[in-house]
């Protein structure tokens, strides 16, 4: 298992405000990582930043071996890297399948059937409002659209920002094993998260952020033991 | 009463397909692309030349005058536009202007201020009789234009992949470009598609009124736009039901209650459409989520 992503000594500025200090870590093929810590550590500010929807002051990323150095957004799907954002931002006035299709802009259309077969077999709900508009799903529903839509363009990597944000508990299990079955089915994972506690039980690694700046990493079912982790984000 | 009907309705077709270039550059880059206007009456020039001084057939002066504007959108896309893309919306709407009085002033420079009489294209085609009331083929010819854009258009956005991801950056522009869409160049794209309609409107509207002046396109690209904002800005059909219903309105004023009021009855009914549905007639409902 070879490294899929390497970030290394990232910093970036929201104009004059050092938002990423330094931060470094590493992704590995068929891994879970997840960069868990509280509001404003900078979680997403990374994430955007890996996804080509920030430029990073200084610091490299490297993706399957290539430097992803001034690559836009919109091209760095195409290597095999997708992002589903924070607060989902489905396209709210399209269909759940234009979403979808969408999803496979850079790929060829004769692959397109076959991966939103996948997708609905992963989101059975999807395929029976395939029709419907997307801004009348549920929350829970749009965070499947979202992640369907992401699928879509057969990533190597997925990142997911905030995953659970705004849902019922019982909806968070299932999107959180959901996020398991995409693992299985040969997609890494990249995992945002303040619900730690969750992330920590799905994931094979964990870096906390705080700050800007990586403070602690290593084992997720490890950390999940700490006493300090669990004092500062699993509440006791 | 049906002849004025039928000129408000084809006067109104002219204002939509004016109206669908503003509408979707509005809808995509969220920007009101004042120079739209003046696309318009360069696309009447490029005609006209192509006509009276190369003797070129009507359908090859037409083809002439949407390649012309089309190149011509996407360079005043590129050249204005595209630098300001991050800067503030008062920026770009000042740098709308000046391209419309660059325009304005390019014309005047090259064809001078005399007014060019525009040749009769459609000379060769019958009138049509209709209870009565003879339709000039320029009419009919317009309204038709204005049925097939408007089909073509909503095919495009609604079937094809091009279409599909202009209604995506138009929702999002940072989603889009995590889908893999290059959202400068569906912009581009978009300018495109507005002024070689501009070209098309300039044709028709010369066309139904044969003065061709470095200002022509100024008043109807000002009508066309309050067209767009009375269907609903953003919206296609809107911009097509807000164009046709301002042609109407502007012939019964003239027809029936007076021509100087004419324009102050259409901007007043403008006004009075706004404060009762403020996103226009077919607008979507601005929603906020929290």
């Amino acid at each position: 298992m070879g490294t899929m992503l390497r970030v290394e000594d990232l910093h970036v500025y929201y104009g004059s405000i050092h938002a990423i200090k330094g931060v470094s870590f590493e992704v590995n093929e068929g891994e879970i990582v997840t960069l868990i810590g509280a509001n404003g550590a900078g979680k997403s500010t990374t994430l955007n930043t890996v996804g080509g929807l920030l430029k990073a002051r200084s610091g490299k990323i490297s993706f399957m071996e290539k430097d992803l150095h001034g690559i836009g957004a919109d091209k760095v799907v195409a290597q095999g890297m997708a992002l589903c954002p924070e607060g989902r931002r489905v396209f709210q006035h399209m269909t759940v399948l234009e979403n979808l299709e969408m999803g496979a802009y850079t790929r060829p259309s004769s692959e397109v059937a076959d991966s939103l077969e996948k997708v609905y077999q992963l989101f059975p709900r999807l395929k029976e409002r395939y029709r419907q508009v997307a801004g009348t799903l549920s929350g829970g529903e749009q965070q499947m659209l979202a992640m369907g839509r992401a699928l879509m363009s057969k990533p190597k990597l997925m990142m997911l920002d905030e995953p659970s944000m705004g849902l019922a508990p019982i909806l968070v299990k299932q999107i959180f094993s959901i996020i398991e079955d995409m693992n299985k089915q040969g997609t890494t994972i990249l995992l945002v998260e303040q619900n730690a506690q969750m992330a920590l039980s799905v994931a094979n690694r964990a870096y906390v952020l705080e700050t800007g700046r990586i403070t602690t990493s290593g084992d997720a079912k490890e950390l999940a033991e700490s006493e300090e982790i669990k004092k500062a984000y699993l509440g006791g | 009463m049906l002849a004025n009907l039928i000129n408000g309705i084809s006067l109104g077709s002219v204002y939509a397909i004016i109206a669908l270039g503003y509408t979707m550059v509005y809808g995509i880059a969220k920007m009101l692309n004042f120079a739209h206007g003046d696309v318009i009456m360069v696309g009447g020039y490029v005609a006209f030349c192509s006509i009276s001084y190369l003797g070129w057939p009507p359908i090859l002066a037409v083809l002439a005058s949407v390649v012309v504007c089309t190149i011509l959108g996407i360079v005043i896309e590129g050249l204005a536009y595209k630098p300001l893309r991050n800067a503030t919306s008062l920026a770009v709407l000042i740098t709308a202007i000046g391209v419309s009085y660059f325009l304005q002033n390019a014309a005047l420079l090259i064809w001078t201020s005399n007014t060019k009489v525009f040749p009769n294209v459609f000379a060769n085609l019958p009138a049509i009789q209709l209870g009565g009331t003879q339709i000039a083929p320029v009419t009919v010819i317009t309204v038709l234009a204005n049925i097939v854009i408007m089909i073509a258009l909503t095919l495009f956005t609604s079937r094809t992949k091009m279409g599909k991801a202009m209604r995506a950056v138009s929702e999002d522009k940072g989603a889009a470009t995590l889908m893999g869409i290059n959202v400068n160049r569906t912009i581009s794209m978009t300018f495109a598609i507005g002024s070689g309609l501009a070209a098309i409107a300039g044709v028709l509207l010369c066309s139904a009124y044969p003065t061709l002046m470095p200002t022509t396109g100024a008043m109807p690209g000002i009508k066309a736009f309050t067209a767009a904002v009375f269907g609903g800005i953003g919206s296609i059909p809107g911009a097509m039901l807000g164009g046709v219903l301002l042609g109407v309105i502007e012939i019964f004023g003239k027809a029936y209650v007076s021509t100087q009021l004419s324009d102050a009855i259409v901007f007043a009914v403008l006004i009075i459409v706004l404060l009762v549905k403020p996103t226009g007639l077919l607008g979507h409902k601005i929603r906020e989520k929290v």
